[in-house]
Order: C-alpha cells, then structure tokens, then sequence
C-alpha cells in the first residue's frame, strides 16, 4: 500500500465532506445518519490503520511508509511514520470512535458536531504523519479551528472567553514556530524534516543588541518552538488556557483534547527540538526540566483546592505532562521511552476519566463536587469503573500509568537527582488529589435528594469503557508492546542526541581554555 | 512604429472605448434602462480582456518610447485587476437595482478607472504614471458619491477628492523633484542617473512620491480616509475600492521602485518597511473595536496592504512574487467576503453592524461556513490559503535578512486574528437573537461560494499562479 498514510489521514475528512454535501434536515433520522456515518468512519479508519501497524518494522529507525509530492513554493507533501509517530496515529484512530460513541446524546446541531470530530481527526492524523516542516504547521495549527468550535458552539456557560483564549494562546505560541521555521527553510534550504534531522544548524556564539547567545541559532530556533510546544503541551506556566477549555468544552471535546491534542506538543518536542536542536535542547534543559517539575508539584496543590470536576482532571493533566516534559528532556532511553508511553497511557486514562465526568453530568448536568457524593449505592458498575481510572491516574503497579511515571523517573535521575526528588512528591500528591475527589463523588451515604434516582451506565456507556479498561491493563502488565515498537527509534534519537550535546561541550570547554 | 505602439496598448484602447460607447448608449438611449445590460456587457469585456492578456502576450515590450511597458508584470497585474473588477461589477448588480443605484454610470466609471488602472501598472514614465493615476482617482471619487441623495455618501466621495487631491499634489511634488534631478522623466533615465550618484534631492523626490502612493493603498499613516469612505459609499462600491484599486496602486508602487530606483534598494526599503509595520499594526489594533462590518473590512484593508508591502520591502524578486500572490489572493477573499456583505439585510433594508449576525449559522448553515473559511483565510490560519499569501510574504521578509519584519508581521497577524474570529463567535455562539437574513441572487451566491471553495482548494497547488508570479516578478527584478 503506497499510500497508506495519506488513506488514513483522509477517510475521515471525506466523511465530513459527504455529510455536509448529501446530509441535509434536522430531523431524528438525519441526526441518526450523522452519527453513524461519523462512526463508521472513523472505526474504518481505525481497521486501516491496523494495517500501517502490521506493516511497521520497528527495528528499522527510518521513515516508513513515506510518499512524496510536489507542493506549492518549494514545499512538498510528505508523509511517514517512524517509531515514535507511530503510536500516536494509532491512539488517534483507536479513541476516534470511542469520543464519537460517548456523543450519542447530543442533540443539538449534531450534524456540524460530527463533521468538527471528523475534520479534526484528519488534522490530528495529519500532525503524526506530517514529514514537511510546513505540511506539519499546517495540520497543527488548522485543528485550532475545528476546537475552537467545538467548544465555542457545544461548551458551557463560559465557553466564549473559554474558546477565544484558546484559540489566541495556542496561535500566538505557533505563530513564533513559523517564523523559526522559515529561518531553518533559509539556513538549511529545505522544509523536508528527515534531511532537517541531520542538518547541523550552527550552534556559535550569537551577539544580538549586545546580548551573548550562547549556543547561538539552535538556541533561538529552540525557543520558538518550545514557545509554542509549551503552550501546547501545556506546561506551567502557560497551562491557564487548559483548564477553562476543558470545563467549557463538551465531554467528546474535553476527551479528544486530553488525550491526543496535548500529546502533539510531546511529539513536537521529540520530532524537532531534540533531534534538530540538539544543542539548544542541552543548553536549556535545566530549565525545561525545572518548569516541569514546578509543573508537577504546583498544579497537583492546585488541582487539590478544585471544586470543580474537570478542572481538577485538567489539573491533573497539566502535572501528568510534567512528566512527559521531564522525561524527554532528560534524553536517555528510559527518560523518552517513558515521556512516549506516559503520552499514550495518559491518552487512555484521562479521557476514560473526563468520560466518567460526562456520565453523570448527561444525568446530573452539574460538575460540582459538593452536589455528588454516595454514587456507589446506586451506580456500581459506574463506582468500579471510575476506581479503576483513578488509581490508574495515581499510577498504580499493573497500570499503564505506573510503568510511564516509573521510567520517566528512573530517567530524570541519572540526569538530575533533584529534579527527581521533587517529581517524586508529585506520585504522593496525586494520589492525594485522585482518591480525595473519588472518595466524595462515589463513597459516603447517599443524602442528596436528586441523586436517588440516578441511573448506572448503560450498555453504550460500558462498551466505550471497555477498550480502554482493557488498553490501560494490557499496558500496564506487558509493557514491552510498545517500548519494542518504540525502542530502536528512541535509542537512535537519544544516541545522535547525546553526541551532539557532547561535541558542543567538548568545543566549548576547548574555547575556555 | 506608431501602428506597434497602438497593437500594445489595445487592451487599453478597447476599453476606454466601450466606456465611451456605453456612455453614449447610455445617454441617447434609456438612461438607467440599459444598467443591466451595460454591467453584463463591460464585465464581460472585461473578462474577455482578461483572456486575451492572459494567454496573449509573451516577453516584454515597450511602446511610445518606453513611457508603456507590456510585460509579465503587467500582464499578471492586469489580469487580477480586470477579474476583480468584472466579478465586483456582477456582484452589486442586483444591490444597486433594488436599492434604487442603478445608474448606467456606474458601469462605465469603472471601467474607465480600470483602463487608468491598466495604465498605471504598465507605466513606465513618471508622466505616464500620472497619467493612469489620475484617470483612476478621477472615477473613484465619482463612485464614491454615487449615492446622491444621501448625506454619507456624499461626504466619503468628498473626503475621498480632498484627500485624494492631497496626495496627487504630494506625488506631483515629488515626481517634479525627481525629474529636476535626474533630467528626465522616463524610469529608464532615473535608474541610469542613479549609477552616477544620488543626489538628495532625488531622494526627497522618491519620499514624497512614496508618499502619495502610499495614500492609494491606504498604507498607514496614510489611511485616514479609508474607514470614512469605505462606510459611506454604496456597498459595491466598497467592495470595487477594497479590490482593484489596491492591486493597480501597490503594483504601480513596486514598478516605481523597481524600475526607477532598483539602483538604490536600501533607501526605498526602508521607507515601505515603516509603512508596512505601520499599516500592519494600525490594520489589526484598530479593527478590534468596529461594530460596522464596512469599517471593519476598511480597516482589514488597511492590515492587508501592510504585509503585502512587507514582501515589496523585502525588496527581491521573490518578494514581488509574494507581494503578487498576495493581492491575488486578498482579492479573491474580498470579493466572497463582499458577496456576504452585500447580501446582508433586514426587513428589505441593508445592515452592516456585526452584531446583527448573531446565531446566523443556525439560519443559512452552508453560507456560515463559506463566511467561517474566508474569515479563518484572512486572519492567515491555515490550511487555507490566506495562510499561503503570508507565509510567501514571511519567507521573503526572511530570505532578505529582515527577520525583525517577519516577527513583527506575524504579532500583528495574530491581533488581526481577534477581530476575524468575532465575527465567527458572532455567527456561531452569539447570543440568540433574530439573526440577519441573507438574500441573495445567483451571481453572489456562486461568488461566496467559489471564492470560500477557492479558498481551500488553492492549498493543493494555487491553481499554478506561483509559477506565473515568479516570472512576473523575475522581469520587475533584474
């Protein structure tokens, strides 16, 4: 199959174009319609892409499956995927379906709501696949629109100062990263990432307005785009758009947005600012690895002190981020091996938790804390579910979330034992937050007038579970699925990496003396 | 020699006399009758015209002893300049009908502006530019104040002579400068005078000139009239100002420069560099606060014209190349953005302000989303082609080592982004009101559409314009 990638990219979008040209009414049946055809889509494009995993050679540490065309202004349109993109397409195709079937309810406009899904799903498979600098920006950039109509249009109250900032942050962030990229198209005469990666952007001493810069266009390159990598990712402490996205976004929006739009500011870090500037990277990452662990600590406190549902699960996944940032700064193969695996498992267990979120509030319509409390007594399989998660979430031995936390660690302290020892701390608070929040939402007696009634999750609700249950265990016991898919890939990385840094050390400390 | 000169401008020639025609025809026989028919026939004239430059010409030529170039150049320009003029022609049709503006003069004020138009890009004597200005200026402050009896209109079309005039006098000013110093009028003779020197005065003349020019674009801190005129003409021809005018003025700036005084790039450079900064700024802060969608597309005009200038200040052949696609594709944004424009009203009565287009997806759900993409393009969010048309402007900024103009270009790119996107809050998730209804006839609906289809389509290949601007460009440059 040459073209493979492109296939998968594409299903979804001419889904929505069918669905926006053929669909017409606004009647039960039309909506029906819609989100079957969503469905099948995107599960189409999930059984494809099983194909590009069978295919896949992990041992080979090139781009696989790469297809190349002409394009406009000197650019080209190049797709492939290597050890450490792969997975993320699959999480991608894999939660597609699953965020679709937990928007069953909606009602309102739910034809534009599937089409969004949709567009954002190609732009999203896009970002992984991308192998053009600029084809990567402008997958990476378009899926703001899509977003910032799902959570305009379907979010709550708030939503409008919630949509604005999110789509004025994250622009303003990518905005520096375009610029950065045009000054490598100059510097290095091509946009193709592959000839990027081995490309020596020149890491002299710059003198700008009087101020030395040390490690020179790599380290300016490097800020650019860690400003707008940051802010995807998100890190502290520009996390603020995080949070009030998520409690305004729809329970499908918020899940897509935990789980694979945040792992783009991961991959970017791992797909440009390592490999390409691996000096830079070197020179600032104390920083990095401080900013995180500030992250970790300092959004756990403040995801204690949250009344609020989803924002104490956007809490949580800022400081669970922290840990990607850490991991992949720390550039050894524990540390990039865990920062990829924590990406995936947090894809899987924060958006079952933001699901559990939206089970009771389709029945409740309320995120508060204080209005639930004593579920168990009427929802058990509900309670058993959300338990899994959480402990999931605190990193529990025999989840995926514990073998992501545990390697980013053992990573980051062969590198920086303090930054490790602060992390650490970080294990403690969240499952201080986690067990806190699900002791008052599901244990104690049940006293609240309007929870007598509520029903447990139904057939359609257990069945959007079930794959993740499942996902998050398989995970979680055999982990070598995929740090064998990813190993070879990151071992070369990190390998290029640590050379690259040595060499600039060993010229500097020769110019000292 | 002279039969060679008139076969090079005949495009001109062709349509200064059809204005004269329709003039007669209009005049002798049914006054406003003839309106429609004289719009369908001088868009299509002109859209013939398009063809016939288009896919006629090749390399260069000059006629009256250099004073008019034909060249590829000129060819693209025009081209851009003939089509939108024809398609903002069609559009206001049916607007001037029904709102009782359908005057057979407008027709032909067009298209005696676009022949000055045409004069302008391929001129190439500071007479001749002059010239082309002129007849231009002339008919668009007529256009201005085409609706008589209302006070608005009236005042913009003045506004518009006064200012207009100011600027002339500058342009004059500074032309009567340059040819005091370098002798002669003709570009050629400018650029020759400048190997041997650069006199200041001839430097004092290339500032004015800039000056004067930088008013046709409405290049900040030049703009004023522009919001003022822009709400107070009639609707379409708001749309005709925010379009071919543009074009012919900044094409007309980069020949000027290019081929007067391309021996002294770094003292032109620097001058559209400010401007560009300027007009960039001014463009996207000011808009913020616009409740009248009118004003708001002035001052995004205003925005416009700054990051094309950022590919002119670059001062390359590839910032040419960008500055072209720029304003081809800005106009094909503008003409679908119009299209909406014009179709606004309520209760039979037109309406500009934006907030009348509260929760208008829920009404005309396929026309939201044409405007949603032509909004998205022009702030420059991709993967629509106003994205393109600035990252052709960025590379060029920062392949000529002005990497300080692209950071600039692209902050204020994102401020504009604020005020596009209210528009689509407003549409989308405002507040639920009685939206404004959309009428339309066939020529603007396909325009909406063609241009939002345009808009994303163009992603895949441009439609193979790059290539044609890169010539283009390449004979501005030597």
């Amino acid at each position: 199959m040459e073209n493979l990638l492109s296939i998968i990219t594409f299903i979804p979008l001419v889904a929505a174009l069918i669905m926006a040209l053929f669909l017409r009414g606004e009647d039960a049946a039309a909506q029906r319609n819609a989100k079957w055809l969503a469905l099948l889509a995107t599960s189409a494009t999930f059984l494809v892409s099983l194909f590009l995993l069978a295919g896949f050679d992990p041992d080979n540490t090139g781009f696989q499956f790469v297809e190349t065309y002409d394009w406009i202004a000197g650019l080209k349109y190049k797709m492939g995927v290597d050890g450490i993109s792969i997975l993320f397409v699959m999480l991608t195709t894999f939660l597609m379906p699953l965020t679709i079937a937990s928007a069953w309810e909606v009602e309102n406009r739910v034809k534009e709501y599937m089409i969004a899904f949709l567009v954002l799903e190609t732009l999203m498979i896009g970002v992984f696949c991308a192998l053009d600098l600029v084809l990567f920006y402008l997958f990476f950039e378009a899926g703001l629109i899509p977003m910032f109509l799902i959570i305009g249009i379907w979010g709550g109250k708030e939503r409008i100062y919630a949509a604005f900032k999110f789509f004025l942050y994250t622009f303003l962030g990518s905005v520096l990263m375009l610029i950065a990229m045009i000054a490598m198209y100059f510097d290095a005469g091509t946009t193709d990432i592959p000839t990027l990666m081995a490309h020596e952007f020149s890491s002299g001493t710059l003198s700008i307005a009087g101020f030395q810069i040390v490690g020179g266009l790599q380290t300016l390159l490097f800020l650019a785009f860690f400003a707008s990598f940051a802010v995807k990712m998100p890190m502290w402490p520009v996390h603020t758009w995080l949070p009030d996205a998520h409690v305004q976004a729809p329970t499908a929006g918020s899940v897509v947005l935990a789980a694979i739009l945040l792992k783009m500011g991961g991959y970017g870090f791992l797909r440009f600012s390592l490999p390409m500037f691996p000096v830079g990277s070197d020179l600032l990452s104390p920083l990095v690895l401080w900013l995180s662990a500030i992250a970790i600590v300092y959004t756990s406190l403040v995801a204690l002190a949250q009344s609020d549902m989803k924002k104490l699960i956007a809490y949580s996944s800022v400081a669970h981020m922290g840990y990607v940032t850490m991991g992949i700064f720390a550039a050894n193969q524990q540390g990039v091996d865990g920062a990829i695996f924590q990406m995936l498992s947090h894809g899987f267990i924060s958006g079952a938790l933001f699901l559990c979120v939206g089970v009771i509030y389709d029945r409740m319509h309320t995120r508060e804390i204080d209005a639930y409390g004593g579920l168990v007594n009427r929802m058990p399989a509900y309670a058993l579910i959300f338990m899994f998660f959480t402990m999931a979430n605190v990193g529990l031995p025999g989840t995926s979330g514990f073998v992501g936390e545990f390697l980013t660690l053992v990573g980051i302290f062969q590198v920086n034992t303090w930054v490790a020892m602060v992390a650490t701390t970080g294990v403690i608070l969240s499952a201080a937050y986690g067990l806190w929040l699900y002791r008052r939402v599901v244990f104690g007696e049940l006293v609240k007038e309007a929870l007598r009634t509520i029903r447990d999750m139904d057939r359609r609700e257990k069945a959007i579970f079930a794959p993740l249950v499942a996902m998050t265990l398989l995970l979680g016991v055999y982990p070598s699925l995929v740090t064998d898919i990813i190993g070879p890939s990151v071992a070369r990385l990190t390998s290029d990496y640590q050379s690259a840094a040595a060499l600039f050390e060993a010229g500097s400390r020769l110019a000292m003396e | 020699m002279t039969s060679a000169d008139f076969s090079t401008v005949l495009p001109e020639v062709v349509l200064a006399t059809a204005a004269m025609i329709g003039l007669m025809a209009g005049v002798y026989g049914g006054k406003d009758r003839t309106t429609p028919v004289m719009t369908w026939a001088i868009s299509g004239l002109m859209l013939l015209l398009a063809v016939w430059i288009g896919f006629g010409g090749s390399g260069s030529r000059l006629a009256f002893g250099g004073m008019f170039i034909e060249d590829p150049f000129s060819r693209f320009a025009k081209v851009t300049i003939l089509v939108s003029a024809a398609a903002v022609l069609l559009l206001g049709q049916d607007y001037m009908q029904r709102r009782d503006l359908g005057r057979f003069e407008f027709p032909i004020l067009v298209a005696l502006s676009v022949t000055g138009m045409m004069m302008m890009v391929s001129a190439g004597d500071l007479i001749a530019l002059y010239m082309g200005l002129e007849l231009q200026s002339l008919a668009l402050y007529v256009v201005a104040s085409l609706r008589r009896d209302s006070v608005k209109s009236t005042e913009a079309g003045m506004k518009y002579f006064v200012l207009g005039a100011l600027s002339s006098g500058l342009l004059l000013y500074g032309a009567s400068l340059v040819y005091g110093y370098a002798g002669t009028t003709l570009f050629s003779g400018i650029m020759l005078t400048l190997n041997e020197g650069v006199p200041l005065g001839l430097l004092f003349g290339l500032v004015f000139m800039l000056s004067g020019l930088a008013f046709k674009v409405s290049a900040a801190p030049f703009h004023m009239w522009t919001p003022d005129v822009y709400e107070g003409s009639p609707t379409p021809v708001t749309a005709f100002f925010s379009t071919a005018p543009k074009v012919a003025a900044i094409a007309l700036i980069a020949r000027t420069v290019h081929d007067a005084f391309g021996g002294i790039p770094m003292d032109w450079r620097q001058v559209l560099a400010a401007l560009a900064v300027a007009s960039m700024f001014l463009g996207s802060i000011a808009a913020i606060g616009q409740r009248d969608i009118k004003r708001l597309m002035a001052y995004s005009s205003i925005g416009h014209m700054g990051y094309a200038l950022v590919g002119l200040a670059a001062g390359t052949a590839e910032g040419v190349q960008a500055m072209l696609l720029y304003m081809a594709i800005y106009t094909t944004m503008n003409i679908g953005t119009f299209a909406f424009i014009l179709s606004m009203e309520k209760d039979g009565r037109p309406v500009t302000s934006i907030d009348s287009l509260n929760m208008f997806a829920k009404r005309e759900p396929l026309k939201a989303l044409a405007v949603l993409i032509l909004m998205f393009s022009l702030a420059g969010v991709p993967p629509f082609i106003g994205f393109f048309a600035k990252f052709y402007v960025l590379k060029a900024a920062v392949s000529a080592g002005m990497a300080w103009l692209a950071i600039l270009t692209v902050l204020a790119a994102v401020i504009g982004a604020y005020y596009y996107m209210r528009i689509v809050y407003y549409m989308y998730f405002g507040k639920e009101t009685d939206p404004v209804e959309s009428r339309m006839d066939g020529v603007q609906w396909s325009m909406l559409m063609g241009a939002a289809a345009i808009n994303v389509l163009g992603v895949i290949n441009m439609f193979g314009l790059e290539p044609l601007a890169a010539v283009a460009a390449e004979t501005l440059v030597r």
